[in-house]
C-alpha cells in the first residue's frame, strides 16, 4: 500500500476542526482571564488600558498579608504532604512490584487506589466527621493528614509504573553480591527509579496545590489555602485582584508542568542513547 | 525483560513496606468512610450537630415526603431523586460531549509525528495543569450576561441580547466538560497510540471505506481508552461541586451541592448529608465495578 | 540527576521561604474574629492590631445561619468573638454558647446609645455590644423594571420584566420572615393553615428566583446577573455607588430591620483581647468607620457628626416618611422553628 493510500485511511476529515476547537475551548476562558489582569479599570466589564495595578495590588494592597499567608499554606502543606506521600508510596511501589504474587494484592492495589476512586466530596465529609468525633481539631494540621492520603496514589501510579519497566535483576545482583537490601536498594535501584519518583513527587506537589473541596471542609479557624482563600472571593464577584491571583497561579502550573515535560524527556534521552 | 517468573527481590520485606500507605489510607480514610456510615444513621440535633441515637431519618428524608408537618402518610419524595438523577444526566451529557470532542483530538493527536504529537499533548494538558477553580471561575467570567463572550457576540452584530448562559443546566454541562475534558483526550490517546495502524490497511484492502474502518476496526480496538475516558469524566462529574455552585447559581442543585449545603450551608443537618454521601459512594462504587468487570471479562477474551 | 534534584528542591524552598514569609513580627497576643464577610475595613483591624500589639485573624461567613451550624460543628473555642444578628444572638445564648461579660469589665460601657441598652435579645447586655443596625428589603434596578418598587409583590409575585431574575438571599430567617411579611401572618405563626399558605408561596416564588446567594448580593446585581434582589441596606449602597440605576425599595407591607451585634463566645481563647476590642468598638471614631464602609448605622454615642455626607442623607439610611415601620426577625420554639426549616428544605431542594 502507497504512503497517500494509508494517508487516505488514517486521516478523517473533520478531526482536524475538532482539535483545533478542543485547544480554543481549553484556551479561550484562560486567555481572556489572563488579559483581564490586565485591565486598568476596576469595572471587569470595561477595557481601560494596560496596567499592572491589579499585580501591585495582589502583593502590596489590602489584602496582601492574608494572601501571602495563604499561598504559603498552601505550598508549605503541598510540599510537606508530597514529600510524605512520596516515601509512603515509594515503600509501597516497591512492596507491591518487587515481591511477586501473593493473596491479597489486588485488596492492597485497591486500597492503595482508593482515594482516587471515592468521590472528593464523600472524602471531604468522611474526614470532616472522622476528625470532628476524634476530636482532631480542625486547622493546618488537619489540612496536612488529609492532603498525604490523597497524594499517596497519586505518587505511587508514576513511581510503580517505572518500577515495573526496571529489570529486577539489577538488583538482585547487588543482593547476590552480599549487599544488604538497605544498600540494594539505595544505590542500585533508587537512582534507576528517581525520575518515577520526581514525577510522583510533582503530581503530587500540584494535586495539593490545587486541592479545594476536602481543604474547604477540614480547615480551621482562620486557615486558609489559596483555593479557599479565593474561593471566599469569587463568591462575592470575579474582581480583577483574583483575576491576576489566578494568571500567577497560571503561570506557576505551566512551569511546574514544563519542568515536569523536559525532566521526562531528560530521562527519555538518557535511555535513548 | 525480566523473565517470565516476578523475582520478589525484596519480598521478605513486603508488609513492612506496604504497612505504611495501608495504615495511612486505612484509618484517614476508610475509617472515616465507616464513621461516615454510621453518622447516616444518627439523629439530627436541633440547630445542627448530631445525637447518638439510632435513626434513620437520614434516609427517610431522603426517599419518602410525610407532608409538612410529618404527619401525613409516606409518599415517595422525588426531590433528592430528582437531584440524584439530574446529577447523573448532567454527568453523562458532558461525559458524551467530552467524549465527541475528545475522541476526534485523541485520534488526530496519536496519528501525528512523534515531535508534533508532543506538542499536542503538552498544550492539552497544560490547562488540567491550572487549579479547577480557577478554570470555572474563568468560564463563569466568560459566559455571564454582560461578559466578554456576549460582547463579542453583539458586537458581530450575531445576537442583537445576550445569550443568558450563566446559572443554566448548559452552564454547568459546560463547565463540567470544561474541566474533565483531558481526563477523555489522554486515555484515549493512549489507546490510539498502540493501536496498529495495519490493520486500517488491510481493512482497505478489503474495499473498505475509511469511516467503515473507523466503525468496525477502530473503535472497537480502542474500546479500553474510550471506556477509562468515560469512566474518569462521569465519575469525578458525579459528585463535582465547583461548577454547579459557581455557573449554576445554587438553584440547579446538583449531588455536591446538596451535600455541601449540609455541612458548610445553612442546613446543617449531618446526617443527612452522610446519607446523601453513602448513596453517591454507592452508586460510584457501582459504576466502577460495573468497569471492573467489563475490564476482565474482555481479559479473558484476549 | 539526584544532585540536580536537590538543588531544585532546595533553592525553590529557599526562595519559597524568603518571599513568601510572614514578614509581621511576632506580636504579644492574638485575637480570633469570625465575621460577616466585607463588613470591617481592614485597616481598622490594623490599628487594632497595632494599638494593642495583638495579632488578628479573621473568617468570614454569610448568613447567621452559616455562623450557627459552623460554630456547632466543631469551631467553638476557635473564635474570640462573633457579630450574630439580633434573633441570632438569642438563639446563642439559648444554645449556651456565649460567655457573660461582667460589670466594669467593659469601659467604654457607657457610649452604648441608650435605646440599644435593654433589646428583647439580650437584656441589660449581658453578652454583647452593639455593631450596626440596618434593614432588609431589596434593590431594582430601574433600567430593567421603572415601575412602582415599593412592594414585597417584587420578590414574591414578580412582574414580567424581572422573573427569573431575582437574587434571594441565602438565609432561612430572613427570607421566611419577608415572606410571613408579605403574606400578613405572623412570625413564629403556629396556624396550620398560615404555615401551608406559606410554604406555598416559597414554591410558586422560588420559580421566580435565579440564585440564592448573601455574599455575592451586591454582585448580582452590579454585573447584571439579576435585575433585583434582597439586600441589606448598607450593601445596598455600596450596589448602587457601582451601579447607579439600582435603587432601594421600602414595601409598603413591610420589611426588616435588624441589629448586628458583637459577641463573646464561650471558650474564648483570648478573652481579654476580645474585651479590648469590643471596647475598642465602643469608641465612637472606630465603629464611624465600620459605617462609612459598610454604609450602615451604629449604636455607639456621637457617631453622626462623623458619618461621611453621603451616608447622613443616603435613601438606603433614611427611609422617607411614607415608608412603614421596619420589624426585628423573631426566634421560634423549637417546634415551631421545624416546621420553618422543613418549609426552608422544601425551598432549597
Amino acid at each position: 500500500m502507497n504512503a497517500k493510500a494509508l494517508d487516505q485511511i488514517k486521516r478523517y476529515p473533520g478531526f482536524f476542526p475538532v482539535a483545533l476547537l478542543c485547544l480554543v475551548l481549553l484556551y479561550t476562558p484562560l486567555l481572556v482571564v489572563m488579559i483581564y489582569s490586565f485591565n486598568d479599570s476596576p469595572s471587569i466589564t470595561l477595557w481601560g488600558g494596560f496596567s499592572l495595578r491589579w499585580y501591585e495590588d495582589v502583593f502590596f494592597g489590602l489584602e496582601a498579608t492574608k494572601l501571602r499567608k495563604a499561598a504559603w499554606n498552601s505550598v508549605s502543606i503541598a510540599v510537606m504532604a508530597s514529600i510524605c506521600a512520596t516515601i509512603i508510596a515509594t515503600a509501597a511501589a516497591v512492596g507491591m512490584v518487587r515481591s511477586g504474587a501473593w493473596r491479597g494484592k489486588t485488596a492492597s492495589f485497591a486500597l492503595l487506589n482508593l482515594p482516587i476512586m471515592v468521590p472528593e466530596i464523600v472524602t471531604a465529609v468522611a474526614t470532616l466527621i472522622f476528625f470532628s468525633t476524634i476530636g482532631f481539631k480542625a486547622g493546618y494540621a488537619t489540612i496536612l493528614v488529609a492532603h498525604i492520603v490523597f497524594c499517596i496514589p497519586f505518587a505511587y501510579l508514576p513511581i510503580a509504573a517505572r518500577l515495573q519497566g526496571i529489570d529486577s535483576n539489577y538488583e538482585q545482583a547487588a543482593l547476590d553480591l552480599y549487599a544488604t537490601r538497605w544498600q540494594a536498594f539505595k544505590r542500585v535501584l533508587l537512582p534507576l527509579l528517581a525520575p518515577g519518583i520526581i514525577s510522583g513527587f510533582l503530581l503530587a506537589f500540584i494535586i495539593s496545590l490545587d486541592d479545594f473541596i476536602i481543604t474547604n471542609f477540614v480547615k480551621g479557624a482562620g486557615v486558609e489555602t489559596l483555593p479557599t482563600a479565593i474561593y471566599g472571593a469569587i463568591r462575592q464577584g470575579i474582581k480583577p485582584n483574583i483575576m491576576a491571583i489566578s494568571t500567577l497561579m497560571l503561570l506557576v502550573s505551566i512551569l511546574f508542568v514544563t519542568v515536569s515535560y523536559f525532566v521526562g524527556r531528560i530521562d527519555e534521552k538518557k535511555h535513548a542513547g | 525483560m525480566s523473565g517470565l517468573v516476578e523475582k520478589s527481590s525484596f519480598g521478605g520485606l513486603r508488609t513492612r513496606l506496604l504497612l505504611p500507605a495501608w495504615f495511612t489510607i486505612g484509618f484517614f480514610l476508610v475509617i472515616p468512610v465507616l464513621t461516615m456510615l454510621v453518622y447516616s444513621f444518627l439523629t439530627k440535633e436541633f440547630r445542627g450537630g448530631v445525637l447518638w441515637e439510632f435513626s434513620l431519618a437520614a434516609y427517610d428524608q431522603f426517599f419518602f415526603d410525610r407532608g409538612l408537618f410529618g404527619d401525613e402518610p409516606p409518599k415517595i419524595e422525588w426531590t433528592y431523586i430528582t437531584i440524584f438523577w439530574r446529577s447523573i444526566v448532567q454527568a453523562a451529557v458532558a461525559t458524551l460531549i467530552c467524549l465527541f470532542i475528545g475522541f476526534p483530538t485523541a485520534y488526530f493527536i496519536a496519528t501525528r509525528s512523534p515531535q508534533t504529537r508532543n506538542l499536542w499533548l503538552f498544550l492539552i494538558t497544560v490547562p488540567y495543569w491550572v487549579n479547577l477553580l480557577i478554570r470555572t471561575v474563568s468560564m463563569k467570567f466568560l459566559i455571564r450576561d454582560t461578559g466578554p463572550l456576549n460582547h463579542w457576540l453583539m458586537q458581530t452584530g450575531l445576537i442583537d441580547s445576550p445569550i443568558h448562559m450563566i446559572n443554566t443546566n448548559f452552564a454547568v454541562q459546560l463547565g463540567l466538560f470544561y474541566s474533565y475534558l483531558p481526563f477523555m483526550v489522554l486515555p484515549i490517546y493512549a489507546s490510539v497510540e498502540r493501536y496498529n495502524f495495519s490493520l486500517s490497511e488491510a481493512s482497505a484492502d478489503l474495499y473498505a471505506g475509511r469511516w467503515t474502518t473507523l466503525r468496525r476496526i477502530v473503535l472497537p480496538s480502542v474500546k479500553p481508552g474510550i471506556i477509562a475516558g468515560c469512566i474518569l469524566v462521569f465519575v469525578p462529574s458525579l459528585g463535582a461541586f465547583l461548577a454547579p455552585d459557581l455557573l449554576g447559581g445554587a438553584k440547579t442543585f446538583m449531588i455536591g451541592t446538596l451535600i455541601e449545603e449540609q455541612f458548610k450551608g445553612a442546613a446543617g443537618n449531618w446526617p443527612f448529608g452522610a446519607a446523601a454521601s453513602m448513596l453517591l459512594l454507592t452508586l460510584v462504587m457501582v459504576v466502577l465495578l460495573f468497569y471492573a468487570r467489563s475490564h476482565s471479562k474482555q481479559a479473558l477474551h484476549h | 540527576m539526584k544532585m540536580m534534584f536537590k538543588t531544585v528542591t532546595t533553592t525553590a524552598t529557599l526562595a519559597v521561604a524568603l518571599g513568601l514569609g510572614s514578614t509581621t513580627a511576632h506580636a504579644e497576643g492574638s485575637l480570633s474574629i469570625y465575621h460577616w464577610f466585607e463588613y470591617i475595613p481592614q485597616d481598622l483591624l490594623d490599628k487594632f492590631a497595632a494599638e494593642h500589639d495583638v495579632e488578628v485573624t479573621m473568617d468570614t461567613f454569610d448568613s447567621n445561619e452559616a455562623m450557627l451550624a459552623s460554630l456547632k460543628a466543631g469551631k467553638m473555642g476557635s473564635y474570640d468573638v462573633s457579630v450574630p444578628g439580633d434573633y441570632m444572638v438569642e438563639i446563642l445564648a439559648n444554645e449556651g454558647m456565649l460567655d457573660t461579660i461582667a460589670e466594669g469589665e467593659l469601659a467604654n460601657r457607657g457610649n452604648m446609645e441608650d435605646k440599644w441598652v435593654d433589646v428583647s435579645f439580650d437584656m441589660g447586655r449581658k453578652h454583647s455590644i452593639p455593631y450596626q443596625w440596618g434593614s432588609t428589603s431589596f434593590s431594582v434596578n430601574k433600567d430593567v423594571y421603572s415601575g412602582d418598587i415599593n412592594s414585597t409583590s417584587i420578590l414574591f409575585d414578580p412582574p414580567a420584566e424581572l422573573s427569573g431574575k431575582i437574587n434571594v438571599l441565602d438565609s432561612s430567617g430572613e427570607v421566611l420572615a419577608l415572606a410571613s411579611i408579605h403574606l400578613g401572618i405572623p412570625q413564629c405563626t403556629t396556624d396550620r393553615d398560615q404555615l401551608k399558605a406559606l410554604n406555598a408561596l416559597m414554591q410558586e416564588s422560588k420559580g421566580h428566583w435565579a440564585s440564592f446567594n448573601s455574599d455575592g448580593a451586591k454582585d448580582v446585581l452590579v454585573s447584571g446577573d439579576a435585575a433585583a434582589g434582597m439586600i441589606w441596606n448598607g450593601f445596598g449602597a455600596k450596589a448602587r455607588s457601582e451601579l447607579a440605576s439600582l435603587e432601594y425599595a421600602y414595601p409598603k407591607e413591610g420589611y426588616i430591620v435588624w441589629m448586628d451585634n458583637v459577641v463573646l463566645l464561650k471558650d474564648a481563647p483570648n478573652r481579654a483581647n476580645a474585651l479590648k476590642f469590643m471596647d475598642f468598638l465602643l469608641e465612637p471614631e472606630n465603629i464611624a468607620a465600620v459605617s462609612n464602609f459598610a454604609q450602615y448605622s451604629a449604636g455607639v454615642k456621637g457617631v453622626n457628626e462623623l458619618l461621611t455626607e453621603d451616608l447622613k442623607t443616603s435613601r438606603e439610611s433614611n427611609p422617607p416618611a411614607d415608608a412603614p415601620a421596619g420589624s426585628f426577625i423573631q426566634v421560634c420554639d423549637e417546634a415551631t422553628q421545624k416546621l420553618y426549616e422543613t418549609i426552608w428544605t422544601n425551598v432549597k431542594k
